[in-house]
């Protein structure tokens, strides 16, 4: 099932001679369960990418389908709705509300889907539990770790089943073991059916991806082909 | 142990990463034998089992204790690739890097899975292995993406020598044609 059809999709800025062309031409399709990572230097267009993937903005040219619905003919308010229901997003920085605790920052994202505030909670502790953060469920943000932190604002972005999950840079902050852990998580999440992009400039955390796709320029520059090629290093090694 | 028992551990706790050739195991058994660093006794079966010495134990404690020489760089094809692709000019060297990056990536991406397998069994041993796979093959692609870099500069670099050139060029032959309008235009 394709959760995000980007069809051709072109984003400029700017008119005339000040024209800008962040984002030229760009497929990609994304199915249920499907783990895409985008790279690319820094312009090279990978947040505008993610940014049209998520609503948050839309394209010049070309369409943007979410749960095969063309974001490009909505309003903003069918475009909130659409954000709300099928997209979470995860940012370099966690961006947690600071007054409320690790379980509230969650269970927030749900009361906004229309769930009771009780039900929330249970949720959110669930939530939390499953993503191995039990024990930080009362804890607020600034007793939690980088890592913690950035674990806590992926059980958000991803609460209420929401299908899509859009990571821009999520592990920038962090420190390589840490950024592991997260790119770990992303993967087991994508087991449970949720579709994930993630743009990073970091190759290892890119590796974790089924898929990988290089911008250069606004323009698609190439993609790794499907996994475990025959160029595998390990080849002859062990399987385990 | 055996010198075949100790190629397959060898190989086990690599991954078969750096496969052994069992008649280098033996040779090399043989040496350490005539040295002492081994002993050496014949079982029933005709076999030798190898032990460990004490002389053989201190060189092993050397051996962890020194680090590894980075003086010889090792042959690295894609570095000459590319440097004869710039020096000969027949090929489109940007496509040459992102191919490259394409394998690369890709062989970081098998790498990957593994290391998650190896992650939930908790190897640390075969993870530090895979680790140190992956870092090579991101150096690798970080050394791409200088390569891309330098390019690109000297793609732009170049086209504003050309585009110097081409006004100088131009104003020259305005100064020809009518010198009174390029003293004018330079006002």
């Amino acid at each position: 099932m394709t959760v995000l059809d980007i069809d051709r999709a072109g984003r400029a800025y700017g008119s005339g001679h000040l024209r800008v062309v962040a984002l030229d031409d760009v497929s990609l399709r994304v199915s249920a369960g499907e783990f895409v990572a985008v790279m690319g230097p820094s312009g090279s267009g990978k947040s505008t990418l993610l940014r049209l993937a998520g609503g948050l903005d839309q394209p010049t040219s070309g369409r943007v389908l979410l749960a095969g619905r063309d974001l490009t003919v909505l309003d903003e308010a069918g475009l909130a709705q659409a954000r709300r229901r099928q997209v979470g997003f995860v940012f370099q920085e966690a961006n947690l509300l600071p007054t409320l605790t690790a379980a509230e920052n969650v269970a927030i994202a749900l009361e906004l889907d229309g769930v009771r505030p009780k039900a929330a909670m249970t949720g959110a502790r669930g939530l939390l539990e499953s993503l191995g953060l039990g024990a930080a469920g009362g804890r607020f943000p600034a007793q939690l770790s980088g890592g913690e932190q950035q674990r806590v604002a992926i059980a958000r972005a991803v609460a209420g089943g929401r299908p899509l999950l859009l990571a821009d840079e999520p592990t920038g902050a962090l420190d390589a073991l840490t950024g592991e852990t997260v790119m770990g998580l992303l993967r087991r999440r994508c087991e449970t059916g949720c579709a994930v992009v993630l743009a990073t400039h970091n190759i290892r955390h890119a590796a974790w991806a089924d898929r990988v796709l290089f911008l250069n320029d606004g323009r698609l520059a190439g993609e790794t082909g499907p996994p475990a090629g025959p160029e595998c290093l390990l080849q002859t090694g062990r399987t385990r | 142990m055996h010198g075949y028992g100790l190629k397959t551990e060898f190989e086990a706790a690599t991954g078969d990463v750096w496969p052994l050739n069992v008649g280098q195991v033996y040779t090399t058994l043989a040496r350490l034998e005539r040295d002492g660093m081994v002993s050496a006794e014949t079982d029933a079966d005709g076999q030798k089992i190898y032990q460990i010495t004490d002389p053989g134990r201190d060189e092993l404690a050397r051996w962890f204790e020194t680090p590894v020489p980075r003086e010889v760089i090792p042959r690295q094809e894609m570095a000459i690739k590319l440097v004869f692709a710039m020096r000969s000019g027949v090929t489109d060297v940007t496509a040459v890097v992102q191919r490259q990056r394409v394998a690369t990536v890709r062989a970081l991406q098998d790498v990957t899975r593994l290391k998650a397998d190896a992650e939930a069994s908790g190897d640390t041993a075969w993870l530090l292995m895979l680790d140190a796979l992956v870092f090579q093959a991101e150096a690798e692609a970080r050394w791409l993406d200088m390569c891309e870099a330098r390019l690109a500069r000297e793609q732009v670099t170049a086209g504003l020598a050309r585009r110097r050139a081409e006004i100088h060029h131009t104003g020259t032959r305005a100064a020809a044609a009518d010198p009174a309008a390029v003293e004018r235009s330079s006002e």
